[in-house]
């Protein structure tokens, strides 16, 4: 069979790392091939490569057998390959529809933008891939799983020969997974090729073709699903065992660290976001939160740290109401915080690390003293945090932004952890990092949990939210649908919940 | 261990301003020359007159307005927070303090001390509304503080000078001059010719080192303790930063902007200090503009205490160069505003240029450290 795409030889350089050394690359036409490694494996800078969205230092690519030479994504896009990017490239203030047809209107014979012609075409590429979502909302409200969603039917609507998906399943539930791969095995029968960025085995396993192995930017292996094993994938990846979240015995102790009572949440469009919620989390105990991103998880996070009021409901914070709380009162009184997007919610980039570890922090000890920062005790914490959570960095002076995904995560996770909160919220504690920090993170959790504190838990990793968890509970419109004992409970159950095709509650 | 060198931030940091200086020097040479006159001649004479002690004091006094200025607009920015509004926030708050001033008896130093604080509440309540105007009703400070400044210029001072103006009070000096009721010698800062002639020799032409320039370096230390040193400074520097990060901080977003306006405006209070201080009341000609510089100073200087002092002086040389250029006419004068405009844009390109050499240093320095570990 001819190959759509070969790589041969390519290498990028960052300053100080070699993300892609020499990977070799062979995708057959027609095939669905998967691209495995950690993160920092180089995998995103390959696919940027592929897209030429970065230029590569060394090598050659060929695509359809012809060598080729694009100048920008936009004569990759004329050759027929798409990308369904990890960090999404939408425009926040335009309309789904505008932003699938940006960059390829169809006009009318006036010039004008023809969009009953486009809202048409939208229509019918989203329905036969059974991605269903307004063509007339805003971006700036869709969730990240809508975002998604919107950034693949952008590609599929340009006609894509080449598809190329980055990490596609990082914010789907099993049933949305399973009807993604029933989507790509139809463009396969069609006669397209896709190329996936996968770091699950089990997926990988089920829909690859051919699965290519990246470690520390290097081609390692190109093998066929049916000659390996999950393990043998993730020795190939990591080069030893894979650990687990899994929590051993219970340490969950009688006093209710965390009482949410009726909370409701309503937005600016006076929809119900979060619909009369009601938990407990006693100290030493991990409630888990399930659902599909944009069941109003966020908004209860957020109404739990006082960033959106609560419309209706009570918020109690070790016995005391906290409901109408600022968020420092909250941060003072011993809440800690894990943002789902450490960019956004967690870190100050230009600013040094001493500086980023006493945010949310810097009314207390030792980052302050009454109104006057002490910059001693703060780079001194920072120090510590350096120490014990292991972030891998020159000294406490850097900013920010020189950090990996991974070691600014363990930042955030450290100056929270050392604060000795006796409530943790976190939000997707371990996205977007490789397995070692990911493991790092897990044990500093269980740690803490032994040690009395209560955690929430928001996360999209489903066998992290089960490993975790002491009881977990699934939000679905707003509502919790469903509490169950992570003890019992598959990954395939909570999905089912997820999606409400199971609508029973188990206690 | 430290990552980068002391020599190669000072460095990277020192490149940028210094390549700005040097560009618009070719700049206006290459102008200068356009227009049939001799750079060479223009600039011996611009500096001649520079090492003069008159022209230096000229240069100080000019300076010392410019600074405050430069530090107002520097903590907006500080804040992400754009006060176009310094100009206005002056000029009001600048004839208020110097109609009151001129209305209450109280002894020396309280007297100057009113004066002052009745120039900062002005300036932060002026600017403090834009801020207001943003938190409750969104309002883009950009265009509320451009609007607010028409209100203030040209309705709102235009009409207190005349309401306020003295009965035909007339300075000694210029008798031609006429404004708001002169301040009695106890409101007025004392001059600091004193140091000066001690220090060099006595000052001819009847120049004065205006007294402004202590509160100016009183202004330039507490900007920097406060931003630098205490937790208010943290909170204002990370909502600049990044608001979101700051919010779930505990940082509250809308309080920090309406406060971070109010002492932005407070500070540019001050800025109408050195004339009013100078011939003791608020005339009906002021000096205008020193608002607007003061934006492009804090952007030369990059915020920061020290640096605005050096964009302040190199403000201030250009400006009082101008008068000598037109004295001497080596050249237009208008050349001064060249050099200014082409300083700005060109500071702006290279601190851009400097900023990713500097990010990329940092990232390869971080990225050894993590093999190294």
């Amino acid at each position: 069979m001819a190959l759509a795409i070969e790589l041969i030889g390519i290498t990028k350089r960052f300053p100080g790392v070699v993300a892609n050394d020499h990977v070799e690359l062979k995708v057959e036409e027609g095939e669905i091939h998967a691209i495995c490694g950690e993160n920092g494996a180089g995998k995103s800078t390959l696919m940027k490569v592929l897209y030429w969205m970065l230029q590569a230092d060394e090598g050659t690519m060929n695509v359809f057998g012809q060598e080729v030479r694009f100048a920008s994504p936009t004569e990759a896009i004329g050759a027929g390959i798409g990308m369904v990017h990890q960090h999404f490239m939408l425009a926040d203030q335009l309309t789904v529809l505008e932003n699938v047809i940006l960059g390829a209107e169809p006009v009318h014979a006036l010039g004008l933008i023809d969009f009953d012609e486009a809202k048409d075409h939208l229509k019918k590429v989203a329905e036969s891939y059974g991605l269903f979502i307004d063509p007339d909302d805003l971006v700036e409200e869709l969730e990240v799983g809508e975002r998604q969603r919107v950034e693949i039917i952008k590609v599929l609507y340009r006609g894509a020969k080449i598809l190329i998906l980055d990490e596609p399943t990082a914010v789907l539930v099993p049933q949305e997974v399973e009807e993604l791969f029933r989507n790509m095995r139809d463009l396969k029968k069609d006669g397209a090729t896709i190329l996936f960025i996968d770091h699950k085995l089990d997926e990988v396993l089920a829909i690859a073709d051919t699965i290519t192995v990246l470690r520390q930017g290097q081609s390692v292996a190109t093998v066929k699903p049916d000659q390996v094993t999950a393990q043998d994938l993730a020795e190939l990846m990591v080069g030893s065992e894979l650990p687990t979240p899994e929590t051993t015995e219970s340490t969950v102790r009688d006093e209710v660290a965390l009482e949410v009572s009726g909370l409701t949440v309503i937005d600016q469009d006076e929809r119900v976001i979060v619909d009369d919620v009601s938990f407990r989390v006693r100290r030493g105990e991990v409630l888990g939160i399930a659902g599909v991103e944009g069941n109003g998880q966020t908004e209860l996070i957020e109404a739990v740290i006082g960033t959106s009021p609560a419309a209706r409901g009570i918020v109690t914070l070790n016995g005391a109401d906290v409901t109408r709380a600022t968020v420092r009162h909250r941060r003072e009184q011993g809440i800690g915080y894990i943002p789902q997007d450490r960019h956004r919610e967690g870190l100050l980039l230009p600013a040094p690390l001493w500086e980023n570890a006493a945010l949310g922090h810097q009314t207390q000890q030792p980052f302050s003293k009454g109104i006057w920062m002490d910059r001693q005790g703060a780079r001194q914490r920072t120090e510590d945090i350096r120490r014990e959570f292991d972030v891998r960095t020159p000294d406490v002076d850097v900013p920010a932004h020189a950090l990996s995904g991974g070691n600014q995560q363990k930042l955030i996770v450290g100056r929270e952890m050392m604060a000795e909160p006796s409530v943790l919220l976190a939000a997707h504690p371990t996205r977007g990092i490789d397995v070692g920090a990911q493991a790092a993170v897990w044990e500093d959790i269980k740690a803490a949990r032994r040690a009395g504190m209560a955690t929430l838990l928001v996360s999209a990793d489903l066998d992290e939210l089960i490993g975790l968890s002491d009881t977990i509970v699934v939000m679905l419109r707003g509502r919790i649908v469903a509490t169950l004992d992570p003890a019992t409970v598959t990954p395939r159950d909570l999905g089912a919940f997820m999606t409400g095709a199971t609508s029973a509650g188990a206690a | 261990m430290k990552a980068i060198p002391l020599w190669k931030r000072a460095s990277l940091l020192l490149a940028a301003p210094v390549a700005a200086l040097i560009f618009s020097i070719l700049m206006s040479s290459i102008v200068l020359v356009l227009s049939g006159s001799s750079p060479l001649r223009a600039y011996a004479d611009m500096f001649e007159h520079a090492s003069r002690l008159e022209t230096m004091i000229d240069i100080l006094n000019r300076a010392t307005p410019l600074y405050i200025a430069g530090v107002a607009a520097a903590i907006g920015f500080r804040m992400n927070l754009f006060n176009i509004g310094v100009e206005g926030q002056y000029l009001l708050a600048a004839i208020v303090a110097a109609h009151l001033g001129a209305m209450v008896t109280l002894t020396p130093v309280l007297h100057v001390t009113f004066i002052m604080l009745v120039a900062m509440v002005v300036g932060a309540a002026y600017s403090g509304f834009a801020g207001l105007l943003k938190v409750t009703r969104g309002v883009n400070e950009v265009i509320s503080t451009i609007m607010l400044n028409a209100i203030a210029i040209s309705g709102l001072v235009a009409y207190l000078v005349r309401l306020w103006q003295a009965g035909g009070a007339i300075d000694p000096g210029s008798a031609q001059q006429v404004g708001t009721t002169p301040i009695p010698e106890s409101g007025l800062l004392p001059d600091l010719n004193v140091v000066v002639e001690g220090l060099f020799r006595e000052l001819r032409q009847g120049k004065e080192l205006t007294g402004v320039l202590l509160v100016a370096i009183l202004v330039g230390v507490g900007y920097h303790v406060l931003v630098n040193r205490t937790r208010f400074g943290f909170d204002l520097r990370a909502s600049g930063i990044n608001p979101f990060a700051a919010n779930v901080g505990g940082v509250p977003p809308k309080r920090m902007v309406v406060a971070a306006m109010a002492l932005s405006g407070a500070i540019a209070g001050l800025v109408g200090l050195s004339e009013i201080m100078h011939i003791g009341f608020f005339p009906a000609n002021p000096i205008k503009g020193l608002g607007f510089t003061g934006i492009a100073v804090a952007l030369l200087g990059r915020n920061h205490p020290l640096g605005i002092v050096f964009a302040a002086l190199i403000f201030a040389f250009l400006d009082v160069s101008s008068g000598v250029l037109q004295f001497t006419g080596a050249a237009s004068r208008e050349i001064v505003v060249i050099m200014q405009g082409v300083i700005i844009l060109a500071a702006v390109v290279a601190y851009e240029i400097a900023r990713r050499a500097r990010e990329k240093e940092e990232a390869r320095a971080a990225a050894e450290a993590m093999v190294a570990v």
